[in-house]
């Protein structure tokens, strides 16, 4: 069986691989037990799978993990913690920015890739970088909020 | 550090979700839990005093990320007299929680919570009543406060700790014990963090889809191409080359279990089977005309007053119109998953069901086992507003876990949750109405075609049960679709009329506000149209045929919070206003909407600008009752706009998020919300009402920017197009 070295929160992982064209996904949440990124519907249109690799947002479900071998891979849990979140889930949380939160992982992921690109974004922008990511609850207006404020944040 | 990690190492490593939680029969013969009631009749099934000071409080009733997590703690805190962070909450576990009935139709606070504080407030006698006994003085002189029971005038207290822990209250809900006088109100009407969001923003909220059980076999149905087929055979040999896979199959059921979660969705592609029959009656292009076909089992007259065929055919001015509400589905954000142990007579299982109670009961029953050698706990899923596939999925769980004898997590892939969830039905809603020569209303009738649900279904029938023919009670289950068909005004003479059906093509359940959004769409769009006829604004026209102070109150507010201009015939413009209104079931919440759309050249509608009150009685917490309102508004913009269940003759072909699209970032409008807090009054819900009056006032709004009236959901721009090239409107 074939073994991929992945490098996930700063830290190198190996793990066994006997299909190559395993979506990233199953990876980091069954062999590395990182849960905080959700199968939403392995067909790359929700946004619920996403990480950050090299800062971009991408698509775990839908992408197979042989493609990110050598690649800088950040999950939601590298982001920050309940102890020390993240300025983009610190304001996740003072804005109560969640209802089932199913989504959260994947528009917290897009809205702290954007503050790197775009530090302080109008609320317009932030729509437009969300465009793709699915809500049903209806929290747009918090989640759109939340990075807002977490670009103000930064001062 | 290059290491290679073993998944279990690496899990112990991070310390991460692997729970372990033992069957009923060994916490049992632990004594750790022999003594807890879950009788909806004893106090120490909704609480229980700890040494260390802290109360837990048992829950039958969950948190569908609706914020109850933080309201019941609220309402027990206040209560009791404690401060919150000493709340402890049990949700959703049938071993430890009273069966409260599922947490569906708005009632987690108005039922749910209102039976916690009359446990609470009885307790609170008690233990008045103890301490009085201790501490020798009059129990009148006594409050509960801070986790002490201290007399009012000051003075040394005794702690809740000391009075009550061992073995309880074992006491009966005193429905006449006080409860706190809503002036004094510490907590009840806060602002309390939701104590769930910090673990979900950061990744470490254990979901259903997250957890483990040790020695799980990850498992995936295979299910027809054709709705209801026949399975003829199934070749095990084409899933030979994945470890560890394995087919179940028990008479139509088919699924595969393998130790590689990848494994199992492999497998569930590869597995080559044999399916015939099935299929549908009609595709949703023709299910409109397929409704209005059915046959009525049965007429039944809902609301009557005066004499509404007299009324009728002697006024001067009659209008009429008919309005189609689609298939519609819970669109979860996560597939549906369970896992479940059945072995050795007994079974546990983790389910995000609104009704664990219940669904226990079904589930011992399709598994052929005594109800109480079966477990159910609540997990949080994806939000489902209303029952989705959570309990499916726990039933296929159940039947391939009995099969391989190991504990088996199914989760469902996007286009089994599209498909298969049990939808929202179809409905046709008519009216007719007349006005007086001096432009009042005279006459109305609302009539209702939906399938009718079984009487006394405790259940929505599962599919494994189904396809692999074990017990379950029969039948359709949809919510009350009949209800809100009746206007909320002062009308002399009324019929309010419903035309069941039998069926549905495909299995209906409870879609959030039940049918409602659809009747009020039709009540609400038709009272403007009565409006226009007598020329009048909608706004004064709906005033004036309103007696009820409080639904008055939440219409006139909407209307200076939107700054709604005054106006009776439509503007045609491209750029419209509408307004909604409601009192949820009749007798529930006030909502009022008011909308603002932007009609495009290309049919295209946005909604730009939303106002809403909304007015619940009570409010226990408001930051809870807001978020409620605005997911409210939001999906149901989506609804309105987008939302159809596309079927062909043989299954459901809209099956991801390109063939069933929702509302998106782009389309949020600006929103303001005013809720109406009446502490004296006893709290209704906020999980769906304001759903009710959304599409209503979008379909006005677009009606005074066009001149068009759409009465069949949803409102796409290529029906909006046509309906514009139809009766020839242009802007700009």
């Amino acid at each position: 069986m074939a073994s991929i070295t992945l490098t996930v929160n700063g830290g190198a992982r190996t793990i066994d691989v006997r299909d190559p064209d395993k979506p990233l996904l199953y990876a980091i949440r069954n062999d590395l037990g990182l849960k905080g990124a959700k199968y939403g519907c392995g067909l790359g249109q929700c946004g619920a799978c996403t990480v950050l690799v090299d800062g971009e947002p991408v698509r775990s479900c839908a992408m197979p993990v042989s493609a990110f071998a050598g690649k800088k891979i950040t999950t939601i849990e590298g982001l920050g913690s309940p102890e020390k979140p993240h300025k983009v889930q610190a304001a996740f949380i003072a804005e109560q920015a969640a209802q089932c939160g199913y989504c959260t992982n994947g528009m917290v992921m897009t809205g702290a890739a954007l503050l790197e690109k775009n530090p302080k974004p109008t609320a317009a922008q932030v729509k437009d970088a969300l465009a793709q990511n699915l809500c049903r609850c209806g929290t747009h207006e918090r989640i759109v909020a939340a990075v807002v404020k977490a670009g103000g944040a930064r001062g | 550090m290059n290491m290679h990690t073993s998944r279990r190492n690496f899990l112990k490593s991070t310390g991460a979700l692997f729970i372990a939680i033992p069957f009923a029969s060994e916490l049992k013969a632990q004594g750790r839990i022999a003594a807890k009631t879950v009788d909806p009749a004893q106090v120490d099934a909704y609480l229980a005093l700890n040494a260390d000071g802290t109360a837990t409080i048992y829950s039958g009733k969950v948190d569908l990320g609706t914020g109850l997590r933080a309201a019941f703690p609220q309402i027990a805190a206040e209560e009791l007299g404690l401060p919150i962070d000493k709340i402890k909450l049990i949700e959703g576990d049938t071993l430890l929680t009273p069966d409260q009935g599922p947490t569906s139709g708005s009632n987690g606070i108005p039922k749910g919570g209102m039976q916690l504080r009359q446990a609470a407030a009885t307790a609170r006698q008690a233990l008045i009543k103890l301490a009085a006994e201790k501490l020798g003085k009059p129990a009148s002189e006594l409050d509960a406060m801070n986790g002490e029971v201290r007399p009012k005038a000051g003075g040394a207290g005794i702690s809740f700790a000391s009075l009550v822990v061992d073995k309880g209250f074992e006491l009966k809900l005193d429905a006449k014990a006080p409860v706190r006088d809503p002036k004094t109100h510490q907590i009840v009407g806060k602002h309390v963090p939701r104590p769930d969001i910090p673990a979900k923003a950061t990744g470490r909220f254990v979901y259903m889809h997250d957890l483990e059980v040790p020695g799980m076999l990850h498992g995936r149905t295979i299910r027809p191409a054709m709705i209801g087929a026949e399975l003829v055979s199934v070749d095990e040999s084409s899933i030979a080359s994945i470890p560890g896979a394995k087919v179940v199959r028990l008479k139509n059921f088919l699924g595969v279990v393998a130790p590689d979660e990848w494994d199992a969705v492999r497998a569930a592609k590869m597995l080559k089977a044999e399916w015939k029959g099935g299929g549908l009656p009609t595709d949703s292009t023709g299910l409109r005309d397929y409704v209005k076909a059915q046959k009525v089992s049965e007429t039944e007259a809902l609301d009557k007053a005066g004499d509404f065929a007299t009324a009728y055919a002697a006024a001067p001015k009659k209008l009429s119109g008919e309005f189609y509400w689609p298939v519609q589905s819970h669109a979860s954000m996560g597939p549906s998953c369970a896992i479940a142990d059945v072995k050795d007579g007994e079974a546990t299982i983790w389910c995000s069901s609104q009704g664990t109670h219940r669904y226990a009961k079904h589930f011992a029953t399709m598994l052929d086992m005594p109800a109480n050698k079966l477990r159910v706990h609540y997990l949080d899923g994806a939000g489902c507003y209303g029952m989705n596939g959570h309990e499916d999925a726990a039933a296929d769980a159940a039947f391939m876990s009995k099969a391989v004898g190991k504990p088996v997590r199914v989760q469902w892939s996007r286009e089994d949750e599209h498909a298969l969830d049990p939808k929202g039905p179809a409905q046709v809603i008519t009216q007719e109405a007349a006005l007086s020569a001096d432009g009042k209303i005279v006459a109305w009738h609302t009539t209702m075609r939906c399938p009718k649900p079984t009487a006394n279904l405790p259940t929505i029938p599962l599919l494994a049960p189904v396809e692999a023919d074990a017990k379950q009670a029969k039948g359709i289950a949809t919510g009350s679709l009949s209800s809100g068909g009746k206007p909320p005004y002062d009308v002399p003479n009324l019929l309010v009329e419903v035309h069941w059906l039998e069926d549905t093509p495909l299995r209906p359940s409870h879609l959030r506000a039940p049918g409602k959004i659809g009747n009020c769409l039709a009540v609400e769009t038709f009272m403007d149209e009565l409006a226009l006829a007598a020329g009048k604004d909608p706004v004064e026209f709906r005033l004036a045929y309103m007696s009820d102070p409080r639904g008055r109150e939440a219409v006139e507010r909407v209307a200076k919070l939107f700054n709604w201009d005054k106006r009776v015939e439509p503007r045609r413009n491209g750029k419209g206003r509408g307004i909604g209104y409601t009192q949820y079931k009749g007798d529930e919440t006030y909502v009022a909407i008011a909308m603002e759309v932007d009609v495009s050249a290309d049919g295209r509608i946005r909604v730009t600008r939303v106002a809403a009150t909304h007015d619940c009685g009570q409010i226990i917490s408001p930051d809870g009752v807001r978020s409620q309102v605005e997911g409210c508004i939001l999906q149901t913009i989506g609804r309105t706009l987008f939302e159809e269940v596309k079927f062909d003759r043989k299954h459901v072909t809209s099956r991801d998020w390109a063939s069933y699209q929702i509302l998106t970032f782009p389309d949020v409008p600006e929103m303001k919300i005013e809720l109406i807090d009446r502490p004296n009054e006893p709290p209704r819900g906020a999980g769906e009402a304001a759903t009710a009056p959304v599409a209503a006032a979008l379909a006005n709004a677009v009606f005074d920017a066009t001149g068009i009236r759409l009465r069949t959901v949803p409102f796409t721009a290529a029906r909006m197009k046509s309906a514009m090239a139809e009766s020839g409107v242009k802007f700009g």
